[in-house]
């Protein structure tokens, strides 16, 4: 068993708390949207590395392909074409798990260990327990997790754990040839972010920002946009997400109170076992009701006769 | 087995609570949970260059197996050199995708001839593949070559075949091909190789 084992932050659909006394460096992946030329090298590194191969899809007449995100296609780029300041402007966004600090996915799953927050904040899926239910892919905030046709089991970015667990970067991250995607501790990637950003205002995106959504918690895949304003410029990324309010009811609220009434039938239950016993048949009652069953009969044979 | 009425009630009521605590999170659940494996650790790693453009990106290319007698090396896996001072471990597209043209059905693996006049595609060796070049390069050259231009100067000029080298050709590679194709007089000569 690897060390990785006890570096757990959360474990979805358990109760007890995982090791926390050790603190590993938490990690990012900062996607500069303005530097990525959608060259999907990202997409193609991405199914390389973790063993997954996606159908050779159609031309839909974008430059989306695919055109969202799949089992098998954990990232996809997701181009928009907008007019700002008169200018034509392509933003080219690389989508994919956002890695939260606060995950909905692992919230909704009911499933003990299919789903797994890394004290690094990694997010990683575990298909041996995951029972296909797609409670994560409601839960999450982002419509990121895909379940698959052939074994029915959820599937989505894993910011390639085993590579950084041995301290590799992740694959897109590797790859990316324009160096659109940046890969270190949170904290180093939020000072590359401060660079860029003040670069991009010097060129009169006034309104460029970092994308970290905190009502999420934060994110462990973080943007850094022209237009951090609007973020729905960007194929619909969410402006201000957070953990569905049904999921947030069911798990948040609902659980305790469905786990303590569970608790208080089980005790009035024990109280009444203790108080009142069994409900038990009298003797002379069974007697009672044998002599009258007996007259019955007799009854019956005489007016047979 | 004869169960009572009462009996199977307990029964019942005992599953029913079991499976509902276990549901409510109470199970003993040890926290464990591993990352995948470390798909390359004990691979063999080979430098090479990427076969697609000029800009000849540096792939590692990683195979199973130490290279022992018995162990058949088959390529798992090729990302970008990070010493490499061309892509500096990055890669495109095509590059990140090299793994599955390496193992594609559809690759050319072997010298193939097609006749004047067949319409199939023949394998032929690789020693019939050097003797048929040679000789029609021979057959070429006796009969284009140029020696003198009207003016009579000293040209050796052989311009009815041309060359194109490999993309993956290393600079010692094209001291080569260029010294041996212009000692042949050849003019028509490039490589996309630009390493």
């Amino acid at each position: 068993m690897a060390l990785q084992s006890l570096d757990i932050q959360r474990r979805s659909a358990t109760t007890t708390p995982a090791p926390q006394a050790r603190e590993t460096t938490e990690i990012a992946k900062l996607i500069d949207v303005s530097a990525c030329i959608g060259c999907k090298a990202c997409q193609a590194a991405c199914m390389e590395w973790n063993d997954v191969r996606d159908e050779v899809g159609n031309c839909t007449g974008v430059y989306d392909n695919p055109v969202d995100l799949t089992e098998n296609s954990w990232t996809v780029m997701r181009f928009a074409e907008v007019e700002e300041n008169g200018k034509l402007e392509w933003l080219i966004r690389k989508d994919g798990c956002m890695h939260c600090e606060d995950p909905g996915c692992l919230k909704a799953c009911p499933s003990p260990g299919a789903i797994i927050q890394y004290s690094n904040g990694i997010v990683d899926f575990h298909q041996e327990n995951c029972i296909g239910c797609g409670y994560c892919v409601t839960g999450c905030p982002f419509n990121v997790p895909r379940i698959s046709k052939k074994d029915n089991k959820a599937y989505k970015c894993t910011l390639c754990s085993d590579r950084v667990a041995v301290g590799q970067a992740p694959a897109c991250a590797k790859v990316c040839p324009t160096g659109a995607i940046q890969f270190g501790s949170k904290a180093d990637m939020k000072d590359y972010a401060d660079k860029r950003i003040t670069d991009l205002k010097s060129r009169g995106y006034q309104q460029a920002g970092l994308y970290d959504p905190q009502g999420v918690g934060g994110t462990h895949v973080m943007y850094v946009l022209h237009h951090a304003d609007r973020p729905q410029l960007y194929n619909n990324l969410p402006a201000d997400p957070s953990i569905s309010p049904t999921v947030a009811l069911w798990k948040g609220v609902a659980k305790p109170l469905a786990m303590a009434a569970l608790g208080l039938t089980a005790l009035g239950s024990l109280f009444h076992y203790v108080m009142k016993g069994p409900n038990e048949v009298s003797k002379e009652l069974e007697d009672e009701m044998e002599r009258q069953a007996e007259a019955e009969t007799e009854g019956e044979r005489e007016n047979a006769r | 087995m004869q169960v009572s009425r009462r009996g199977f009630f307990k029964v019942c009521a005992a599953g029913m609570s079991g499976s509902s605590l276990v549901a409510m999170g109470f199970a003993p659940n040890a926290a464990l949970a591993e990352v995948r494996q470390f798909k390359l650790a004990h691979t063999t790693e080979t430098r090479n260059t990427c076969p697609y453009c000029s800009v000849s990106c540096g792939v590692l290319i990683y195979s199973l197996g130490d290279k022992s007698k018995n162990a058949r090396s088959t390529i798992i896996h090729i990302e970008g050199d990070p010493d490499n001072p061309v892509n500096r471990g990055t890669l495109c597209p095509k590059g990140a995708g090299l793994l599955d043209m390496v193992h594609s059905p559809n690759r050319l693996k072997h010298p193939e001839v097609r006749e004047p006049g067949a319409k199939e595609w023949k394998r032929i060796s690789w020693d019939e593949a050097f003797d048929r070049i040679a000789k029609h390069m021979k057959a070429d050259r006796d009969a284009n070559f140029i020696e003198k231009n009207a003016d009579g100067v000293t040209v050796n000029r052989w311009n009815t075949t041309g060359f194109l080298a490999s993309s993956a050709a290393s600079n010692e590679t094209g001291y080569l091909t260029h010294k041996i194709l212009r000692g042949l007089g050849v003019v028509t000569l490039d490589t996309q190789a630009r390493i």
